[in-house]
């Protein structure tokens, strides 16, 4: 075990942890945010270089502070070391600047692109970007491609996180697709166009934290805060069967897999469940699904406040008479 | 019990002869209401005549074209998110290769409704709007009409006409 300070607060996590992790088990608002780092994907992170921190004691042994500012979501923590992350004025300056490189070639579609309002790199540069642009150059710029029938490649939008590519390559059991080219002429490609048929091919649409990649058949359907999520599950052969469901009346406009708060997939689901199953027939519903009050999808979301079961035992009859049609927490 | 020393005491005097004859106080009234005849009227007679709106008038939306006569909205929805009375429905839609004169962007709003009934004319959704399309004009208002339905306009009344769109002193718009 070793025994970090992160930002002030001292936490203890098993050796090898990310110091990134070791944040999370913290939690709140003093974690890095992450684009290219994705828990459930060997090997990814490293690449964006939001997380970074600034170590300004490397361990117990060696207290001498680390010269640059680290990468959270790839360095191991080391007994005693101090991190400093919101409190450092050079890490902030220093993440701004990341934002701004990150910006330097997205299209800023987002009244066009289907994934406002749920994307990663919107939250990322509202919250520690910068609101203007000091790029003049013109942006490079692909074409539309269609990564099989179902998936909508933007590559103009993509941020080079490879998170797709390790999701084909360790998700799927065949991988098509990776990034071709280097440098600025990096891209997301399947090679001649190869269609992606395998079964859970659709994850690369969920772990996109841009919209890079997109579900065709929720294509220009709705924007995402007009949708409400309703948790639901089915019997499927292939995967969990766990699912969200993104309804406008009884309609069933997309399903996506559950992610938990930090935009990670919990479980990966199939094609069937993704793109086929599209009426509320098919699912058993579960509740509504929670949303964060700061997030827009909550807009105009009206949730029931949450019942207490100790203090309603004490309430008169005439108060508890309607609430079972209260939704309760799951 | 007083509890404070505010309290006035009106003593009524019993009338005077003049008082009792009223004469004085109804000579009185009558030449204020004399002196009015002939000072400017605040009244003007609506509908027949308005008053002039201000430059900061919130009236009747419209959806702008750009300079080429292409629709600017791309149905991304923030003005509805924006809307407190929820009044704003859209229904977006993709542009198709050969349309490219008829919308600015890929995606454009197939249908778009403000139902005015609903509408509180707070000017949200023109804040609201990243492409610059939904105005409020400054000097239109909605007419008023007998059937509810009348009052959900579409993009038929809502777009402003092409022939308009080069000519901006046709419409004032608020900048």
């Amino acid at each position: 075990m070793a025994k970090i300070t992160f930002d002030g607060i001292e936490v203890e996590v098993p050796d090898g942890t990310t110091i990134l992790n070791a944040a999370r088990k913290i939690g709140g608002k003093v974690v890095p945010p992450a684009m290219c780092y994705y828990t459930p994907l060997k090997g990814s992170g490293g690449k964006c270089r939001v997380c970074l921190v600034k170590v300004t004691q490397g361990s117990a042994k060696d207290p001498r502070p680390m010269p640059k500012l680290v990468a959270s979501c790839v360095t191991p923590v080391q007994d005693g070391m101090v991190v400093e992350n919101t409190l450092s004025p050079q890490v902030l300056e220093a993440r701004k600047g990341v934002v701004e490189m990150l910006l330097i070639n997205h299209p800023l579609d987002c009244p066009v692109c289907d994934q406002a309002g749920e994307c990663d790199l919107q939250n990322l540069s509202y919250e520690h970007g910068t609101s203007g642009t000091r790029y003049e150059e013109e942006r490079r710029t692909f074409d539309r491609q269609d990564i099989g029938p179902l998936i909508q490649l933007h590559m103009n939008r993509c941020i080079l996180c490879y998170r797709c590519v390790y999701t084909a390559d360790q998700i799927t059991d065949k991988r098509v697709h990776g990034v071709l080219g280097r440098g600025d002429a990096a891209e997301i490609g399947t090679y001649i166009e190869n269609v992606i048929d395998n079964d859970f091919s659709g994850n690369v649409i969920d772990v996109c934290p841009v919209g890079a990649l997109t579900d065709k058949t929720f294509r220009f359907k709705n924007r995402v805060w007009f949708t409400k999520p309703v948790d639901a599950h089915r019997d499927c052969p292939k995967c969990s069967g766990k699912v969200v469901l993104w309804n406008r009346g009884s309609d069933v406009l997309r399903v996506t897999a559950r992610k938990n708060e930090y935009g990670e997939v919990v479980e990966f689901i199939c094609n069937e469940c993704r793109f086929e199953k599209k009426e509320m027939s098919d699912w058993t519903i579960e509740g509504p699904r929670h949303i964060a009050r700061a997030s827009v999808i909550s807009a105009n979301h009206y949730e029931l406040p949450v019942v207490n079961p100790q203090i309603i035992a004490d309430l008169p009859e005439s108060t508890t008479k309607e609430l079972h049609l209260i939704p309760r927490p799951i | 019990m007083q509890l404070t020393n505010r309290k006035k005491v009106l003593e009524q005097k019993p009338m005077t002869v003049a008082e009792k004859m009223y004469l004085p106080a109804i000579f009185n009234g009558l030449s204020i209401t004399m002196r009015h005849f002939f000072k400017k009227k605040p009244t003007i007679q609506y509908p027949e005549q308005t008053r002039e709106f201000g430059k900061e008038f919130r009236g009747l939306h419209v959806l702008r074209r750009d300079e080429q006569g292409r629709e600017r909205c791309t149905a991304c929805g923030l003005c509805a998110v924006a809307c407190p009375a929820e009044a704003i429905t859209m229904v977006a839609g993709e542009r198709k290769k050969g349309e490219e004169h008829l919308y600015r962007e890929e995606k454009y709003a197939v249908s778009y409704e403000i139902n005015m009934l609903r509408c509180i004319f707070c000017g949200l959704c023109e804040e609201a709007c990243p492409k610059e399309a939904v105005f409020l004009q400054n000097d239109k208002t909605v007419p008023p009409r007998f059937e509810r339905d009348e009052f959900i306009y579409g993009k038929d009344r809502l777009v402003e006409p092409l022939n308009q769109a080069n000519s901006k002193d046709n419409i004032k718009y608020r900048y």
